[in-house]
């Protein structure tokens, strides 16, 4: 059974701490800007919720046929706090078991909750983009309006922007700080065989 | 110390991507007037603008004149709306002016400027508004720059499509926005539209001389509703070309229910052909109640008369007089070119505006290339109208203008830009961005055949960030581009007061040589005028005191009046005695429930009081005449009802009563 490093274990600790910064500020940033919105509008997704000017892009959307955006929407918002809860929960039995096998099945858990969000996050953004009302004021044969997953895109006035909030970059740094610790314990291991 | 290094870098790689990450964010856009901007706008202190810009009010109901290029504001003309600050609509010679089949009205929603023209081209004559929440047309008079005449329109549900004019100002149109039950049949279930519901246009005459305006006749058309109209000219003079939108005909939710179909109608109207129906006696007389009123510059009075009749063509019946042309989804603006050639259709939900051709228009009717009729009338196939499409012009097409190079320039809504493209080839030359939101634009002479160019000015609907905040409540923002070359230029942004939808320019030289300076008090015909001091008196016809008032620098005559009763009206007819440029008088009483009146050289003006209280009361001149303005002040005395107080006035006169005080 191989162990880990007294520091690896102090950095995963730390590392699953970080995460529950996840409960107290936003993970995910959507802007938008418009000839007539040079301010912006911001939506900001948390862990359990969405705000911002939410109900402004709902109503500027509604001429395209998009569907009102609400909390409720997203059986997400019921169920990530326990994902999430539980990933801090793996961590720090990862530093209290001390088990090398443990930091693997972290990191690979980490990657797959990040891929399983991002395809999640994409499946709503085609839904939300695609499945407009018929009847909707504004019709343009072959426009659909999905938003970007990671970055810029302009759907038509405006120009929207998808990326990660202050939560979003701690995880980033979490998952970062874990995939290091493996390396340096495979790099560190390698070195004295 | 390598894992060290190593860890330093990955800490790095991690910052630095963060950082690129945040930049990679599109920034808001930029909106400096670059270059020579300003020197272009700069008009120097004691020097005239190029430029009369006569601009709608919107919701304040009046009109605006402002310069070009500075964007100065000269004067509101109070059109549609009580105006405290000259007594319009508050003294008993305006308060005809707005009345109605309804009554008295003191407020409405201006739309849209017309400016007279001959032969297509400017005349500086008369400045025509709309009234779009009680329909009503109104003629503003250039060399006074005053309302002189409003007429109501019967059969119409919110006069939206108006006041746009023939080439010749024969006509002025007024198309209704709300489709309406009329005649006997008017109180119907709202759900019974399609049968009951109808859609007028009127063709309202203008007397060449002395521009006095008629209803001529009347279109009976299906229940849709008509949005902007513009008149053929050159080629297709004799034809009117008006937007329409819900040929869904919803009732409710129109946002919705009015937007599913791909296209809706510009309705080409041949009104010469209606002429020749009106000669041949085809119109059919129908009751109708509407309010004529004209100004009179002599008596300085408003005469409201209410009309009973209107002449009505029904051209389901009367074929040839209308054809309907499928423009895409909702048309707003709907513009002819300065050729006549080219209509331009503005479907606001559309992605591409379509370019119809009278010509082919024509050729259509004749070889009757048609795809049906609705509501009877015919419809011209799409493609045999069409002279072409610009394609992916921007979001949110409204309006368009001209200018004398062949050249439009429409104004987008939702990207909210000026887009500038080629008549002809259709071909998108140059774009610019408006703050923000603009509704309509105006090119200088652009709707006339001989557009002055030079310039566009963007009259937004929204203004947000543009100036100074005051408040949830903003001005309105307008920009003023140069268009003389090949790119427009901005070159000066600057607020507006109301909410102005439609505007035109004209060159200052058509206009300014025949501004009126004075009203001359030889030709004064007020009956209650009093043209030297001498005729100054105060008269009892029972209850009512009829104050015969002089002002000149620096007095009011009478100013002691005494023998006023409770339960009197007082009338003070103010003549201003001045005869000289920019004297104005102003008179206000304490305690008056109307205005002030504010009273040029020359012109008679009445405010009526009623005391409530008995008492002394103060008045006075509020317009600043003089160096002695501050002394133009005056007393009325009230006693009790039955009181023996005999009626008396004097300017100048020390009673021997009195302690003695102003000896």
């Amino acid at each position: 059974m191989k162990t880990l490093k007294p520091l690896s274990r102090l950095v995963v600790a730390i590392a699953a701490l970080l995460m529950v910064s996840a409960y107290f500020v936003p993970l995910w940033q959507i802007l938008m800007w418009a000839p007539q919105y040079p301010e912006g509008l911001e939506m900001d997704i948390w862990i359990n919720t969405i705000t911002g000017d939410v109900k402004v892009i709902s109503a500027l959307n509604h001429y395209i046929g998009m569907k009102h955006i609400e909390v409720e929407m997203f059986p997400e918002f019921g169920y990530m706090i326990y994902i999430v809860g539980f990933l801090i929960g793996f961590g720090l039995l990862t530093a209290l078991i001390n088990r090398r096998f443990m930091l693997w099945m972290f990191s690979l858990l980490l990657v797959a909750t990040a891929v399983a969000a991002l395809v999640d996050f994409w499946l709503w953004g085609y839904d939300y983009g695609h499945n407009l009302d018929p009847t909707a004021a504004i019709n343009i044969p072959g426009m659909s309006y999905q938003p970007p997953l990671i970055g810029t895109k302009q759907l038509l006035n405006f120009t929207a922007f998808s990326g990660p909030d202050i939560g979003g970059w701690i995880f980033i740094i979490a998952g970062v700080l874990i995939m290091g610790t493996l390396g340096f314990e495979l790099y560190t291991q390698k070195k004295k065989v | 110390m390598k894992t060290k290094i190593h860890r330093l870098l990955t800490l790095l790689v991690i910052f630095t991507s963060a950082v690129v990450w945040q930049s990679c964010k599109p920034k808001a856009p930029a909106s400096v007037a670059m270059g020579d901007a300003a020197s272009k706008a700069f008009v120097p202190p004691g020097k005239y603008d190029e430029f009369y810009n006569v601009v709608s009010g919107g919701f304040n109901g009046q009109m605006s004149i402002y310069g070009l290029p500075s964007g100065r504001l000269f004067r509101i003309i109070p059109v549609f709306s009580q105006f405290p600050e000259s007594g319009w609509g508050y003294s008993e010679e305006t308060k005809p002016m707005l009345n109605t089949s309804h009554g008295f009205v003191p407020w409405d929603d201006l739309h849209h400027i017309a400016l007279s023209t001959t032969n297509g081209e400017h005349d500086g004559r008369w400045a025509f508004g709309n009234a779009n929440n009680t329909p009503r047309v109104a003629r503003v008079d250039m060399k006074t720059f005053k309302t002189v005449e409003i007429l109501e329109l019967p059969n119409s549900g919110g006069n939206h499509s108006s006041p746009f004019i023939t080439e010749n100002t024969e006509y002025v149109v007024a198309g209704t926005r709300f489709s309406v039950p009329v005649g006997d049949k008017t109180d119907v279930p709202i759900s019974s539209f399609k049968e009951n519901f109808k859609g007028y246009i009127s063709f309202i005459s203008v007397d060449p001389t002395d521009g006095k305006m008629k209803i001529a006749f009347q279109l009976k058309t299906p229940g849709v509703s008509f949005d902007l109209a513009r008149a053929g000219k050159g080629k297709s003079h004799g034809w009117f070309f008006f937007s329409t939108y819900n040929t869904e005909q919803a009732y409710t939710l129109l946002e919705v229910n009015a937007s599913q179909k791909d296209k809706d109608f510009i309705m080409a109207v041949n009104w010469k052909k209606a002429e020749e129906y009106i000669k041949a006696g085809k119109g059919t007389k129908s009751k109708a109640k509407y309010a004529h009123n004209v100004w009179d510059e002599h008596t300085h009075t408003g005469v409201s008369t209410i009309m009973d009749e209107v002449l009505q063509l029904d051209p389901a019946e009367l074929k040839d007089i209308i054809y309907f042309i499928p423009c895409p989804k909702s048309p707003h603006g709907c513009d002819t070119d300065p050729t006549g050639e080219y209509i331009v259709g503005s479907g606001k939900l559309a992605a591409l505006i379509p370019v119809f051709s009278f010509t082919k228009i024509q050729q259509a009717i004749a070889n009757k290339e048609f795809e049906g009729e609705f509501a009877g009338i015919p419809v011209i196939k799409y493609e045999a109208a069409l002279h072409g499409e610009v394609k992916k012009p921007g979001l949110g097409p409204l309006h368009t203008e001209f200018d004398a190079k062949g050249n439009a320039y429409t104004s987008f809504f939702v990207s909210s830009e000026i887009v500038k493209w080629n008549v002809q080839s259709l071909e998108v030359l140059d774009r610019v961005p408006t703050y923000y939101s603009i509704g309509h634009l105006s090119v200088p002479g652009g709707p006339t055949k001989k557009p002055h160019g030079k310039y566009v000015v963007a009259y937004n609907k929204i203004t947000k960030d543009r100036y100074l905040p005051t408040g949830p409540e903003l001005t309105q923002s307008a920009q003023l581009y140069d268009i003389s070359g090949d790119k427009m230029q901005l070159i000066l942004d600057f607020p507006t007061t109301g909410e102005p939808h439609y505007a035109e320019s004209i060159p200052a030289e058509l206009v300014m040589p025949n501004s009126v300076k004075i009203f001359k008090l030889e030709e004064n015909k007020h009956p209650y005028a009093a043209l030297g001091e001498g005729q100054a008196k105060v008269e009892r016809k029972g209850n009512q005191v009829h104050v015969y008032m002089t002002a000149i620098r620096s007095h009011l005559t009478p100013d002691n009046i005494e023998g006023v009763k409770l339960g009197d009206d007082v009338y003070f007819h103010v003549t201003n005695l001045e005869q000289d440029w920019d004297v104005p008088h102003g008179f206000a009483i304490k305690g008056a429930s109307t205005a002030e009146v504010l009273v040029m050289p020359g012109e008679t003006q009445t405010l009526k009081w009623k005391p409530l209280t008995t008492g002394v009361f103060p008045f006075y001149c509020t317009d600043f005449c003089s160096a002695l303005h501050q002394e133009m002040q005056g007393y009325v005395r009230v006693s009790p009802a039955g009181s023996n107080v005999p009626l008396k006035f004097s300017t100048g006169k020390i009673d021997d009563q009195s302690s003695g005080a102003g000896q």
